[in-house]
């Protein structure tokens, strides 16, 4: 039975990405899958290997041949996006892909070609196989890239025999975080003890409460203010989530970066090193990740 | 003069970035949050929110009399927002993203546009300085017609600072389209270079002149001024690591409130921008 815990924030820079790589170290037989399409990082820590890469094929764009153009106006007229100009060019960033001035118009002189919106990739990493993506800039569809590279981490398990997903999330709480938490085993939010961590955390564990997760809180650089670090904490048990402990401030989090590790291969005796460690034996002995995939709807976030 | 203030990577300080700037701007400015998924400029601000506005977009209705199941409507949409069973229509209307195409294609008239909520835009002030922000309601999936709306409340102020959406997809290009100027928070780390070299992609696909505040320029490597050097990136001002203002951070208090000193850190900042942007301008 595969199990995926989902880590998000909410807030951006709360320590995602580089606690996730930590997990990656003690994690056995695990598949990694970085859902931050938009702006990816894990690999920076991960340093994968690509074994294969495809091209993630999105939404349509309208495309006016000029020589078949009458200058009717009737796309102009029908486009709710303001993205055709007045000498009828559309504008491939207004463009919302919905193909209406298409079949709308009379002359039938718009093309509507499928774009290539980014790239995936299924990669080896030195902790196992990692499946990640790459958004083109300024695309669209990053919820449909999002629920792809999960698809397909799922996939890769399965055929190789890997129990755990471990998923990096997008910030926010938009269409990436929607497409990121729905099916996964298990939440794990991070938060900063900081009066927007707590704010925006509030927001993803509502839209957790949709999902129907169960969730996990870990308070990440709790000593910078220990009145929010409990707030927070309180904030979880309120919501039945389990607080999974608290991770100290240190600037080695940003010097393992710099060398391309994980705080545990940079730091292994350091006091972080040792509070992730607890972290993660508290999400594995978490009933809800048991490897028999039992459903443990006592512990959805409320 | 509009000013957004986007990063990339989340967590750089933006709005400690934009709220800053605004705050030591004063009269005359207004910080329209565009970060509506979560909207933090409040947190510091303390705004007195006197005007709340419900933000829509428009979904189908069908009206079952008039409906005779031709299909027309399924076979326009390209979101899968309305599928024809039997003989009845059924709209998924968080699939819509309002296009209009069903309700011009529809021979019968059988439907009318309706409206599925996006969430809030609420507007006010703190002290002389004017404020909006959008709050997406939680479970929506789509942000840029809220940001879009939100983006042009400028209720005749002569500067608007955007604090934007991390990122590089399309809720942050709603944001940034129409700034004149971009400033780009980083910081000095992998994680920061990787993303600033994405948003400086985005700005670039959006012909908007930009420039760089590293935020905790002391902790990371010299990854980020390099390429700062090599694009010809102007660094328009430098925060050092200080555990004073990332407590002070941590409780909602902004820079300039506890330290004064740095507003005039922030007022130089916006005049070195005023002067890229008008050197901008002579020169096209």
């Amino acid at each position: 039975m595969i199990r995926e815990l989902v880590i998000v924030s909410g807030k951006g820079g709360t320590g995602k990405t580089s606690i996730t790589a930590a997990f990656a170290s003690l994690a056995q037989n695990s598949v990694l899958c970085d859902a931050d399409v938009d702006a990816a990082d894990l690999h920076l820590l991960m340093a994968p290997t690509v074994r294969k890469k495809s091209d993630f094929m999105g939404g349509c764009l309208a495309e006016i041949r000029q020589e078949d153009c009458v200058e009717c106006g009737r796309c102009i007229e029908l486009c709710r996006f303001d993205a055709i100009s007045a000498d009828y060019v559309v504008d491939a960033i207004d463009c919302e892909g919905c193909g209406v001035c298409v079949d709308l118009c009379p002359e039938q002189a718009i093309d509507f070609p499928v774009q290539k919106c980014g790239e995936w990739f299924i990669s080896d990493t030195r902790f196992g196989p990692m499946v990640h993506a790459r958004l083109g800039i300024a695309e669209e569809n990053s919820g449909k890239l999002v629920s792809l590279v999960r698809q397909e981490a799922r996939k890769l398990a399965e055929a190789r025999g890997h129990g755990l997903i471990l998923t990096d999330g997008p910030p926010g709480i938009g269409c990436p975080v929607i497409a990121s938490i729905g099916g996964a085993t298990a939440l794990a939010i991070i938060v900063e003890p900081t009066v927007s961590g707590m704010h925006d955390m509030q927001r993803v564990a509502e839209l957790a409460v949709h999902f129907k997760v169960p969730g996990l809180v870990c308070v990440n650089k709790y000593d910078l203010n220990m009145d929010m670090t409990e707030k927070v904490e309180a904030f979880g048990r309120a919501h039945n989530m389990v607080v999974l402990g608290r991770i100290p401030f240190d600037p080695i989090f940003t010097k393992a970066m710099i060398e391309g590790k994980n705080v545990l291969e940079y730091a292994p005796d350091s006091p972080v090193a040792a509070s992730i460690k607890e972290v993660w034996k508290k999400i594995i002995t978490f009933p809800s990740m048991n490897a028999m995939g039992i459903k443990d709807f006592s512990a959805i976030i409320q | 003069m509009i000013i957004s203030i986007a990063s990339g990577k989340g967590g750089t300080g933006k709005t400690t970035v934009a709220t800053n700037l605004a705050l030591s701007l004063g009269k005359g400015t207004r910080l329209l949050d565009c970060d509506v998924e979560e909207p933090n400029a409040h947190l510091f601000l303390y705004p007195e929110i006197t005007e709340t506005e419900v933000v829509t977009t428009g979904i189908p209705v069908v009206s079952d009399e008039l409906c005779t199941a031709c299909k027309k409507c399924a076979e326009i949409c390209r979101f899968r927002a309305l599928t024809v069973v039997g003989k009845k229509v059924l709209v998924f209307p968080e699939l819509c993203h309002s296009c209009g195409g069903c309700v011009v294609v529809c021979p019968e008239n059988a439907i009318t546009e309706g409206a599925r909520e996006l969430g809030v835009m609420e507007s006010g002030h703190c002290g002389e300085l004017g404020f909006s922000q959008g709050r997406l309601r939680v479970g929506e999936a789509m942000s840029p017609p809220l940001i879009k709306k939100v983006r042009t409340h400028h209720a005749g102020a002569k500067t608007i600072i955007i604090d934007a959406p991390p990122g590089t997809s399309c809720p942050v290009i709603a944001a940034m389209k129409g700034s004149d100027f971009v400033l780009m928070v980083t910081e000095p780390t992998p994680f920061g270079l990787h993303d600033l070299k994405l948003a400086v992609e985005a700005v670039r696909v959006l012909g908007i002149q930009s420039g760089l505040v590293i935020n905790r320029s002391d902790m990371g490597d010299d990854g980020v001024l390099e390429y700062a050097k090599e694009e010809g990136l102007p660094i328009l001002l430098e925060i050092p690591f200080d555990r004073k203002i990332a407590e002070a951070y941590s409780c909602g208090k902004p820079i300039v409130e506890i330290m004064p000193e740095w507003k005039n850190e922030f007022r130089a900042l916006y005049q070195r921008i005023e002067k890229l942007v008008q050197n901008g301008r002579n020169a096209s």
